[in-house]
């Protein structure tokens, strides 16, 4: 900070940090964006999940760089070069057991702290730029997720590379088209892998590094929320540390990264334990039919997502295709993503943190939860796991429950969003406190 | 002394610049955007497939791959013809496959040159996964006539191809075209001689 007297370039008994910071605002930036930067001291658990994003994602990186040395991206090679690291690499069913399990607990990871966002209001003024960078951040993640997937190119990467794709050509006039160009060829083969190889391991991850300062920066200009989703910088001012900064504040370090580190260490025990005891965890991490190497002829009796994507998957299956078009279950799919991105406009609630909302939020929001987790593990099953209506539903389109169950948690799914202006309005709130409630 | 700023001849000049700028980006843009599209030897690589069907019996199906798709070829047996004409129209989505692709040689309902041979994409129209034989009648439930079941999301089919209605497929299998001649198929040149 600028004025401050200890931020003077040349405070410092080591002559190497004085040369430095004459040179690059090393000193400055540690302080503006660790310890003279205030977070709300009423953090809870829910906290852990962005610096154990930023955990995970540098474990894909350095992973991912270490898998890059053996894989090869070729149609007639690559299921057998991830099998020559799982079996003859030392220590290659390490990298990529870590790599893969490190997949699935990204997605873990950042539903769980998009769910923190949902329950504090976290997406609301002024942090909406923050959310929607978060979001990018997501988006970007689910295409690293869907293009790292074709790379062992075994049954499960081939035809749900072959789904995701068709996926486009089902848009009115360009759809075909613009299918053939992203394959670049006329089916899934060795131009697809190639590419997807190419946008898997640099082109998205250089994006998704950018998106990751953009929202830190963006985070850091406003200050964090916190569970009361009240704003401490409007607060009484004055803590221990500063007669200028918020009360309720504590310096990001060391209090936030000792937090932040305990986090890390239960955290990496989870992973452990997936790593060496469940790198499979029973199909859902690694499918089976990703054991066999990719067969254009045959379709498995059975495709499905992985699971992170099962909730939007069901989604796109519970819409029926309508003028002859199976568009509109792709728009559903579509939509039921980015929909997030309003988020900050849809809620007009008088308070952001759900321990101060009433009766009414809590029962919308409830219903969401259930609604993705349930259409989650619908999509990893068959339609037909609920069994099917008798002979009076003949008149429907099908008799499949799990279809029409879908249809209805997709309703479901949806009135959360498109319903928020309303009820969030009518809500009977309680009182905000005026300070963060463990001051 | 320093001239007053002349700010339309400055937007002007930023203009200038500006646009034959955005120009040059879009052109270069262009050629990274073309190396995307299938290359000339993906191309070459859609070539006709010839079958030969000496040896094919009623009731068998044989698979080829043609421009990296499943393509079925399938010798219908005279059970199966009759089954075909049963299916009232109200099951199917496109019983007279006017929505659907196929060359204008094959007859509507059957969805063939002659009657017992059909040749058609083993594609689903819905998202792409090849859908499973189920010839057998009554195989899904009583009223099943034989075809074909997509596992993906469900679509049905019967022996022609043509969808049954509650399907997420929006059309019947897709036939490609192709030529008989005598013992000979040929796939990606049309009887009406035009290659695809």
């Amino acid at each position: 900070m600028a004025g401050t007297p200890s931020n003077h370039p040349s405070m410092f008994k080591n002559p190497v940090l004085n040369w430095v910071n004459d040179r690059f605002p090393l000193t400055a930036l540690i302080k503006t964006s660790a310890t003279d930067y205030y977070a709300p001291k009423n953090f809870n658990f829910w906290y852990y999940f962005g610096s154990l994003a930023l955990l995970v994602l540098v474990l894909q990186i350095v992973t991912g760089i270490f898998l890059t040395m053996n894989y090869k991206p070729d149609a007639a090679y690559a299921f057998g070069s991830v099998e020559y690291i799982m079996r003859d690499v030392d220590y290659g069913w390490l990298i990529r057991y870590m790599h893969s399990t490190g997949a699935s607990m990204f997605f873990v990871v950042v539903y769980l702290h998009m769910c923190r966002g949902l329950m504090y209001g976290s997406y609301r003024q002024p942090r909406e730029l923050t959310w929607i960078f978060g979001m990018l951040i997501y988006l970007c993640l689910m295409a690293e997720a869907f293009f790292g997937y074709l790379l062992p190119w075994g049954q499960m990467s081939f035809w749900g590379a072959q789904v995701i794709v068709n996926i486009f050509s089902a848009i009115p006039f360009i759809g075909p088209e613009l299918a053939v160009w992203i394959r670049g060829d006329y089916s899934i083969g060795d131009a697809t892998l190639n590419r997807f190889f190419a946008f898997h391991v640099i082109a998205l991850p250089l994006v998704l590094l950018g998106l990751v300062a953009a929202h830190l920066i963006a985070l850091h200009e406003t200050g964090s929320n916190n569970p009361d989703g009240v704003e401490i910088n409007k607060g009484p001012k004055g803590n221990r540390w500063s007669k200028d900064a918020p009360a309720d504040g504590i310096p990001f370090h060391p209090y936030y990264t000792v937090k932040d580190i305990f986090g890390v260490v239960v955290f990496l025990m989870i992973f452990t334990a997936i790593v060496f005891f469940l790198p499979e965890m029973g199909g859902y991490f690694l499918e089976y039919n990703n054991f066999v190497p990719a067969d254009p002829l045959k379709t498995p009796a059975h495709i499905a997502p992985v699971w992170y994507f099962t909730p939007y998957y069901s989604i796109l299956r519970a819409v029926p295709p309508m003028f002859g078009s199976q568009f509109p279950g792709v728009i559903g799919m579509g939509l039921s993503v980015m929909i997030f991105f309003a988020l900050p406009w849809l809620d007009r609630g008088a308070v952001k943190s759900i321990r101060y909302r009433g009766n009414l939020y809590k029962a919308f929001f409830a219903m969401f939860i259930v609604c993705f987790i349930v259409l989650g593990y619908l999509g990893v099953k068959p339609t037909s796991v609920w069994g099917q209506f008798g002979d009076w539903a003949k008149f429907l389109d099908t008799r499949d429950i799990a279809t029409w169950g879908a249809r209805l948690l997709t309703i479901g799914y949806f009135a959360f969003f498109f319903l928020m202006p309303w009820y969030t309005k009518a809500d009977k709130t309680k009182p905000e406190p005026a300070r963060v409630t463990m001051h | 002394m320093s001239e007053p700023i002349n700010t339309s001849r400055r937007r002007t000049v930023i203009a200038a610049t500006a646009v034959p700028g955005a120009l040059t980006g879009a052109a270069i843009v262009a050629p990274f955007v073309a190396t995307l599209a299938p290359s000339e030897r993906a191309k070459a690589a859609g070539a006709p497939v010839e079958v030969d069907l000496s040896n094919l019996k009623p009731g068998e199906k044989k698979t080829v791959e043609w421009r990296g798709k499943v393509v079925w070829i399938l010798k219908r047996t005279a059970e199966q013809i009759a089954a075909l004409e049963k299916i009232p129209a109200s099951q199917l989505s496109d019983a007279e496959s006017k929505k659907s692709i196929q060359p204008d040689y094959v007859n509507a309902k059957t969805r063939s040159i002659s009657p017992d041979l059909v040749v058609m994409q083993g594609v689903c129209t819905h998202l792409g996964c090849s859908p499973t034989e189920k010839a057998t009648p009554g195989e899904l439930g009583n009223d099943w006539p034989g075809g074909f079941y997509c596992a993906c999301h469900g679509s049905k089919f019967d022996m022609a191809g043509r969808v049954f209605t509650g399907s997420p497929a929006p059309t019947n299998l897709v036939i490609p075209p192709h030529k008989i001649d005598g013992m000979k198929l040929v796939i990606g040149i049309g009887q009406d001689g035009k290659e695809a």
